[in-house]
């Protein structure tokens, strides 16, 4: 049986993703900010399949917290065997530059704070040597660009950090899966004007459960996205420069 | 910052602001202008629209709530799909009370139109399986309505075209059913009157009832194929069920000429000649028995960017001539399209205050917009309708002038008093002639 621990679990894209779980009986630990929202993911979860689902609200930003969050997760369901990171803020660009305080504190929520879940986490899976730990990253981290690179520092660093962490648990027999989601149609985008490259969470969901299953290192949502990133990242840095991307 | 918008029949369009919602307990965004929900906006007209307002967007309230698989009690989030229901509660024996003609709709769509399905006749609408629901007004209050508790805001918002509040969740009533097929029969026939002769004999005997006509053969007006059926019982499960899931999209607008009046003469000719017995029965899916055209997504493309209107009226039922007069003009008239339905109205009373159906026949079918002509025929229409005691159907709508329709719905009035003060639309702007 699957056993899932969604960290960030209000989150139109993980909301999706366990929704597909659910339907394959999994049981679920949640962890996301807010109560009230929690409870009503753990209700929906239970009538489309779920076996059991318990959840944690918590801001992810408490660091000391996570290894007592991780170790009543593992304790809740008896183990685990996935685990999806799926939190993040996309922080006004403008307004981190002006402020260091907020740039900081993005840096935290989107890179720090999985740093540390990983941690714990990692040492979890090694010693068990089985499982998968899934974490949504984004296109942003492939190349900094002046629209949004305080966002894209802090996926890019996620980028490398996952790196290294698969190569460390290869041999360990886990999978690290570095999600990348190019635009995605979700709260966090809800004031941008959609287009043609939009996706729907559910797209990007049915995505990311393929390439657990398939063990992949790293995938693209949806696909096109390597390729536009392929370009983006080739473009010559004397060029690049003065593009306004 | 306003975008421009149209429904399922692609006219009018509009421009408003759209607001997601996340979840049920979200509050209403503070603003100035008029507000109204929208679900899968699979309504032809503009009672899903809010011109130079906002609509509050409700598929993100997609969560279950409760399941009850011993009773069929489904306790869930209003901008869940009836499609989300049926691959939810089919495996478990468990089918929609009610359905249109598409699933792609959403519960709180279903009870703000009051919707009715193929088993109207002896089901009623969906809003009578409608325990309760929560209301979220204005004033920021949520009430929970049913037949007990605001009773009067409960049937006014069923069918109440989304302007009496947001409908957060809703609890309803599914009914049983022992497998997924339904047994059917389809029988040819050739004018009005033998149709009304099939409806009368298959009532009784038959859960689902409706029928295809061609409104475009003047040689012989109303001929046309019957369709009814039948939930399996225990005894019939088949041994093995083959289920299909093969989708089609119409890409892109197709250029108007591709529908024109030979093309929808030939489509009529082979639709109605494809069996070659006068009547046929099978065993099929519920899927495509109940809903054909979803298998065609998108398909209100094929009409172009200028849309198409639909059109459906129900009249008095001892007035046949009615009907045939009805299809008669439409058919001389050479505007219609190939989706015409007839079906037979029952007597179940509907809860809603400003319910469309009642007992009666009723007929839908599509025009693609040519102008002028197409308005001024629906126009006319309208007012055979009228004189003979009908309605049309405010959900199909995009064009319906304040006299007819207050004629048709002479408790609009009283109905108005239960209207939320910051929830409006374009219809009800229109046929009120507020501005
Ligand atoms: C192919 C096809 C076949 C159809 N067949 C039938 C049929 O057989 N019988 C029939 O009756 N109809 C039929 N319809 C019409 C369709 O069932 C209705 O228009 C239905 O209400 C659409 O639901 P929706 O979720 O798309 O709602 P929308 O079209 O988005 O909205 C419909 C109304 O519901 C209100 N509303 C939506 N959500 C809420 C909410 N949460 N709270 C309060 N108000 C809300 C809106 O304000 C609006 O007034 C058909 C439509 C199509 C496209
Ligand atoms: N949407 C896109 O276009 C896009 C593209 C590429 C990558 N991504 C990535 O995809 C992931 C999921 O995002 P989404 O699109 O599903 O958007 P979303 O629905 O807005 O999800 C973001 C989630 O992060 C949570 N969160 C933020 N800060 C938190 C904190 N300090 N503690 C706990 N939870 C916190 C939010 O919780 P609250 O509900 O409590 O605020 C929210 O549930 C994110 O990592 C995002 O960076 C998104």
């Amino acid at each position: 049986m699957r056993k899932v621990l969604i960290i960030g679990a209000t989150s139109a894209i993980a909301q999706e993703t366990a929704k597909i779980y659910a339907q394959q009986q999994a049981a679920f630990f949640l962890v996301a900010r807010n109560q009230e929202k929690l409870a009503a993911i753990a209700d929906d979860l239970k009538v489309r399949g779920a076996t059991q689902v318990d959840y944690h609200a918590m801001d992810i930003n408490e660091l000391d917290q996570h290894s007592t969050v991780i170790e009543q997760a593992a304790a809740c369901l008896t183990g685990l065997n996935t685990v999806l990171i799926a939190h993040g803020t996309l922080d006004d660009q403008k307004v981190c530059e002006q402020n260091f305080a907020k740039t900081e504190l993005a840096l935290k929520t989107n890179f720090l704070s999985v740093v540390s879940l990983l941690t714990d986490l990692a040492n979890r899976f090694e010693k068990q040597r089985y499982g998968c730990i899934a974490v949504i990253s984004s296109v942003a981290g492939d190349r900094g660009r002046q629209s949004n690179y305080i966002y894209g520092t802090a996926k890019g660093a996620l980028n490398l950090f996952l790196q290294g962490l698969r190569n460390r648990l290869h041999r360990h027999n886990i999978c690290v899966l570095t999600i990348k989601p190019g635009f995605v149609d979700s709260p966090m985008t809800a004031s941008f004007k959609k287009g043609l490259l939009w996706a729907k969470p559910e797209i990007i969901a049915k995505g990311i459960v393929k390439a657990i299953d398939k063990r992949k290192n790293e995938v693209y949502l949806p696909w096109f996205w390597w390729g536009i990133m392929f370009i983006i990242s080739n473009i010559p840095e004397f060029i690049f420069k003065r593009m306004k991307l | 910052m306003a975008q421009q918008y149209e429904s399922w029949g692609r006219f009018p369009k509009v421009f408003q602001h759209i607001h997601p919602l996340q979840w049920r307990s979200d509050s209403l965004p503070l603003t100035d202008q008029k507000i109204l929900a929208q679900g899968l906006g699979r309504s032809y007209g503009d009672v899903c629209l809010n011109d130079k307002q906002t609509i509050l967007a409700t598929r993100g309230l997609n969560r279950f709530i409760h399941f009850d698989a011993h009773t069929g009690k489904l306790y869930c989030e209003s901008g869940v799909s009836l499609a989300e229901i049926l691959d939810l509660c089919v495996p478990q024996g468990w089918f929609l009370p009610v359905t249109p003609g598409t699933k792609f709709v959403t519960i709180g769509g279903a009870i703000a139109n009051d919707v009715h399905g193929k088993n109207h006749h002896r089901a009623g609408t969906f809003g009578r399986y409608v325990l309760q629901f929560e209301l979220l007004q204005s004033s920021g209050e949520r009430l929970i309505c049913s037949s007990e508790k605001h009773v009067e805001l409960f049937k006014a918002t069923i069918g109440g075209l989304g302007l009496t509040g947001l409908i957060t969740w809703a609890k309803i009533q599914l009914k049983r059913i022992h497998h997924r097929a339904i047994h059917t029969e389809s029988i040819q026939f050739e004018n009005i009157e033998a149709f009304f002769e099939l409806a009368e004999q298959s009532d009784e005997n038959y859960e689902y009832t409706m029928s295809w006509v061609d409104c475009n053969y003047t040689k012989q007006i109303g001929r046309g194929i019957f369709f009814r059926g039948n939930h399996i019982t225990e005894y019939e499960i088949p041994e093995k069920w083959k289920i299909s899931s093969k989708k089609l999209t119409i890409p892109m607008d197709l250029p108007g000429f591709i529908l024109n009046p030979w093309s929808v003469k030939l489509f009529n000719f082979l639709y109605y000649h494809q069996q070659k017995q006068k009547s046929v029965s099978k065993l099929a899916d519920y899927d495509p028995f109940f809903y054909p055209l979803d298998a065609i997504l998108q398909w209100n493309c094929m009409y172009g960017k200028r849309g198409f209107l639909q059109y459906q009226c129900v009249v008095p039922y001892e007035d046949h001539r009615m009907i045939t007069e009805i299809l008669n003009q439409i058919a001389k008239s050479g505007l219609s399209s190939f989706l015409a339905v007839l079906k037979n109205f029952g007597e179940v009373p509907s809860p809603g205050i400003l319910s469309f159906p009642r007992k009666g026949v009723t007929l839908a079918l599509d025009f693609p917009i040519k102008g002028a002509q197409t308005f001024a025929l629906l126009d006319s229409l309208d007012d055979k309708v009228r004189e003979c005691g009908g309605a049309v159907y405010p959900c199909k709508d995009a064009r319906l002038s304040p006299i007819n329709f207050q004629a048709y719905y002479p408790q609009w009035q009283a109905f108005s008093q239960f209207i939320d003060p910051q929830f409006s639309s374009s219809f009800w702007r229109r046929v009120t002639g507020e501005t």
